[in-house]
């Protein structure tokens, strides 16, 4: 069988020690190539910074709790429903959407790096890529609920859904009885991005 | 044996840090230029997702474990610039260019489509003539150990923690392209691809609750059906 090369060279380590100084040396580079445009670089970073973040997910949390067709829908074929709603991009390519029950808590994580659904939740926090959730969220998914302050009834089954492929997994919380009279943006205003990920539950705005 | 990035169900991490909801905020100004940096250069499209996932995971594990996430991203895309003859080790070492580039001058990524890429995406869905050997409900058993089978010490998606493990199918999302080949440049390979439940208690020693379930996505080569 053929052996991997990758790993008798790293080149990486010719690069400055000093991580701001290494992005800037390989920034220089690639400009001075023309490879990279650094007007695109700020472009990227302002969307992922100000435009595509979890407000997205709460939006279509919140119609989804509002709207049973839309549920079904959104249940039954996620990639369908987010295309029409303008919400198909990098690393949301292919949607599944769990629902939390009574029965089972879903929660999401990618042990094997730190795959997100950015369309609808933008980019992942640290706490997401970190060595700590990735290595214990599988065997010990209570503690670590227990580190969000979340403990769940003895009775609810715990479902862990780690993404090995391009499949991204959103949860859909339960919604909480005190939304009863809410709709629209304040009915979004309830879904945090922990509780789509599964490590929250869905609070009132602060 | 995978490598340093398998982790899942490791002990000795410390407790997980929550953090404010809402959009994360880059801790440092260099993370989002690393970002930024890395999504503009695979732009070019000299690799796939699944040759970038497996740069990452082949950084020395000493590496692996004291660079930040975005350090990770960073050597990563350093050692693929090279491999793909991109850069050369004079230039990263200079911190300079010895001149401008070639053809892929034309493929650079410009502001005014930086929306338009991102909406698009690059689904790994394909056609494929494997056929379908697996319905839902059914049980099966994952390979063992976790490793590619083409390429000695290369990319897999199967983990350690669930490899010969015992399983049953969830739900079928289609055919996709298959890591292990696509990561070393073997092609699509696409074959079909399960959401697979396993019982905690068949995974780890001390399963907190009877009922907890890990869901892994798996591609049908990493499993054998159980009679």
């Amino acid at each position: 069988m053929p052996h991997d090369a990758h790993d008798h060279d790293h080149p990486h380590s010719l690069l400055p020690p000093e991580p701001a100084l290494r992005v800037r040396a390989l920034e220089t580079i690639l400009i001075q190539k023309g490879l990279v445009d650094p007007a695109a670089l700020d472009e990227i970073i302002d969307t992922y910074q100000n435009r595509i973040g979890p407000q997205n997910g709460a939006k279509v949390v919140a119609h989804a709790w509002s709207d049973p067709t839309f549920r079904e829908a959104l249940l039954k074929d996620a990639d369908a429903v987010l295309l029409d709603m303008g919400l198909y991009g990098r690393q949301g390519e292919h949607i599944v959407v769990v629902e939390n029950t009574p029965d089972t808590h879903n929660l999401v994580v990618c042990t094997l790096c730190s795959c997100y659904p950015w369309p609808l939740l933008g980019i992942p926090p640290g706490w997401y890529k970190s060595d700590a959730y990735r290595a214990r969220v599988v065997r010990e998914p209570r503690k670590v609920l227990a580190d969000f302050g979340l403990e769940l009834p003895t009775d609810t089954a715990v479902r862990v859904w780690d993404s090995t492929a391009e499949v991204r997994y959103l949860v859909l919380p339960e919604r909480p009885p005190e939304t009863a009279d809410l709709a629209g943006d304040a009915l979004a205003a309830w879904v945090t991005r922990d509780s789509m990920i599964g490590t929250g539950l869905p609070q009132a705005p602060t | 044996m995978t490598r340093v990035h398998d982790m899942g169900g490791r002990f000795g991490d410390g407790p997980v840090v929550p953090e404010p909801q809402g959009i994360p905020e880059f801790e440092e100004g260099w993370h989002s230029r690393a970002l930024a940096l890395t999504l503009a250069s695979g732009a070019l499209g000299q690799w796939n997702i699944d040759i970038s996932r497996h740069a990452r995971e082949c950084l020395a594990p000493k590496d692996y474990a004291r660079f930040s996430y975005y350090e990770k991203w960073l050597a990563g895309l350093a050692d693929l610039l090279v491999v793909k003859g991109i850069l050369s080790t004079d230039e990263l070492a200079a911190g300079q260019s010895n001149g401008a580039s070639s053809e892929l001058v034309d493929r650079k990524l410009k502001a005014a489509d930086v929306g338009a890429v991102l909406q698009k995406g690059a689904p790994a869905s394909r056609e494929s003539e494997i056929s379908v050997l697996f319905e839902v409900g059914q049980s099966v058993k994952t390979c063992h150990p976790a490793a590619n089978r083409l390429i000695d010490g290369g990319h897999t998606r199967l983990p350690a923690y669930a490899s010969g493990a015992q399983g049953r199918i969830l739900r079928c999302h289609g055919a996709h392209v298959l890591p292990d080949s696509s990561a070393h440049g073997l092609g699509d390979a696409a074959e079909p691809l399960y959401a697979v439940a396993f019982p905690a208690s068949e995974l780890w020693a001390e399963a907190e609750h009877p009922r907890d379930e890990v869901v892994v996505d798996m591609w049908q080569s990493y499993l054998e059906p159980l009679s």
